[in-house]
């Protein structure tokens, strides 16, 4: 049973989440260096981290006729809603809050996103950052109705919303072993709504950097802080969801934990610099005639072993 | 404390309900209701559905981000640059709603509540799903057949291409002529 952790946890969380982050973009800018012949040294890691001071004493941009309450509103949103979500993801046998509806928390601070991405679209009126917000709107519609339904296979083979419970249920065989499709999807869901990777559409190149485009300083900050941070949170999902959470011979639940969060995210920080940037539109038309019948086939398998139990 | 909670809430709710109207900006209006309806899910959650409150939560989120979109396509003022009014037909909206507001009231004092037998159980979710999928299944069935059908003949009816258009007259066509191509290779 995951139990309820002290208040300390409440620091303690966060403080982990960004550690992974601060991993996840250390590793990213190793694998960039080696990609491009560079040597890869901890200097190297190091030095996307050199952007936090620059971007701290950055002077902010300011711009004609900006809602700036939305734009601020919708900044600040995704980094918040990215931490908000890992409260109820256990870390060995605790959690911030084991909610009984872990699960339905965690995607609804998901779809916060959307929102907020949306709104720091929205705020600085200005063309490019708008077309970067409405696609990921355009790919939100896309990866949700998948996501949701692998979520749910999870959530029906443990008979319950509690992702303490979900980890619990896979004693001996992962639900990643037999529900494989439902862990692909999900892992995609993770690249899709932290927008990086194949789907960094709504921040693509070809729009000069979409719904970041306009942010400076801070804002920036934050925004590209929520994107890794919301890759960490997908990572450390995982692990209760579809790879047995802390379970494991020798080592206590954290570590457990730890190495197997790590291990999604290296696969995950692997991918997003393996696989070309897909249009939203595409995107939509796979989604939904081949990966939302694949995962509702994929939810009446555990439905069905349940009913047989 | 949950009494507090739940008057801050119920006071946000209302707060973001005014803000709907005098707001200039459809995203401000938009983004004011979801603040009002999110704090209907915390009430909801309050109030022991724990399951119905997120949920309302999740998909007011996803349901105002789509409504941001038709909003600011198709009001004719969606950046809120020159002043507008949400309001119509004043005097009638007025006689309405304090029409209702006063017949709510009188019915909360008139009704014959129902005394307390048992304690609630320990797991909402599990009773909101029985409910669901058991007593009221029928009513879910229909409705969720009402609702598909609607969709489906609102998107009929709003696109201007048909099969026709995209298979040929004769609907022998292999390949569709699509304007944009798709994402599996058609």
């Amino acid at each position: 049973m995951t139990e309820t952790a002290a208040w300390w946890s409440l620091l303690a969380a966060p403080a982990l989440l960004l550690a992974g982050a601060v991993l996840a973009v250390a590793g990213d800018a190793l694998l960039a260096a080696r990609a491009a012949g560079r040597p890869a040294t901890v200097r190297t890691a190091l030095r996307p981290l050199l952007e936090v001071p620059r971007l701290l004493a950055a002077q902010p941009r300011r711009l004609p006729a900006a809602d700036r309450l939305l734009w601020r509103l919708g900044v600040v949103t995704v980094p918040v809603a990215a931490v908000l979500s890992a409260l109820v993801i256990p870390f060995g046998g605790t959690a911030v809050a084991d909610l009984p509806v872990g699960v339905v928390w965690f995607n609804a601070m998901e779809v916060l996103t959307w929102a907020g991405l949306w709104l720091a679209g929205w705020g600085p009126n200005a063309a490019f950052s708008l077309i970067g917000g409405y696609r990921f709107v355009a790919q939100g519609l896309a990866y949700e109705l998948p996501l949701m339904f692998a979520l749910l296979s999870a959530a029906t083979a443990a008979e319950s919303l509690r992702v303490g419970d979900i980890a619990q249920a896979q004693h001996g065989l992962w639900f990643a072993v037999w529900m494989p499709l439902a862990f692909a999807v999900y892992l995609a869901g993770v690249l899709a709504f932290s927008f990086l990777g194949p789907f960094r559409y709504p921040a693509g190149e070809d729009v000069a950097a979409g719904v970041l485009g306009e942010t400076s300083g801070v804002d920036r900050l934050l925004l590209e802080a929520g994107r890794w941070l919301w890759l960490t949170s997908g990572a450390a999902m995982a692990v209760p969801l579809f790879l047995g959470g802390g379970a494991g011979p020798g080592l206590p639940g954290w570590a457990w934990s730890t190495l197997k969060t790590l291990a999604v995210l290296a696969v995950l920080v692997w991918v997003l610099r393996r696989m070309p940037v897909v249009r939203a539109d595409r995107y939509v038309e796979f989604a939904w005639v081949v990966l939302v019948p694949l995962t509702l086939v994929q939810v009446l398998v555990p439905a069905l072993v349940v009913l047989g139990r | 404390m949950e009494s507090v909670l739940l008057a801050v809430l119920g006071v946000l709710a209302l707060a973001g309900g005014v803000l709907v109207f005098r707001c200039d900006s459809m995203a401000r209006a938009t983004f004011a209701l979801l603040l009002s309806l999110c704090c209907v899910g915390g009430v909801v959650a309050l109030l022991g559905l724990p399951y119905l409150g997120v949920v309302t939560v999740l998909m007011m989120i996803m349901e105002m981000v789509v409504m941001a979109v038709f909003m600011v396509a198709y009001m004719m003022n969606p950046a809120g640059l020159m002043p507008m009014s949400m309001l119509h037909n004043r005097r009638g909206s007025l006689a309405v709603g304090a029409g209702v507001f006063a017949a709510l009231v009188i019915a909360v004092f008139l009704v014959p509540w129902p005394a307390r037998r048992g304690g609630p159980p320990p797991d909402t979710t599990v009773q909101v799903g029985r409910a669901l999928m058991g007593g009221q299944m029928l009513t879910m069935i229909v409705l969720g057949f009402v609702l598909l059908a609607t969709m489906v003949g609102a998107t009929v009816l709003a696109t201007r291409r048909g099969r026709y258009d995209r298979f040929g007259d004769a609907l022998d066509r292999r390949t569709p002529r699509d304007p944009v191509g798709g994402g599996v290779g058609r």
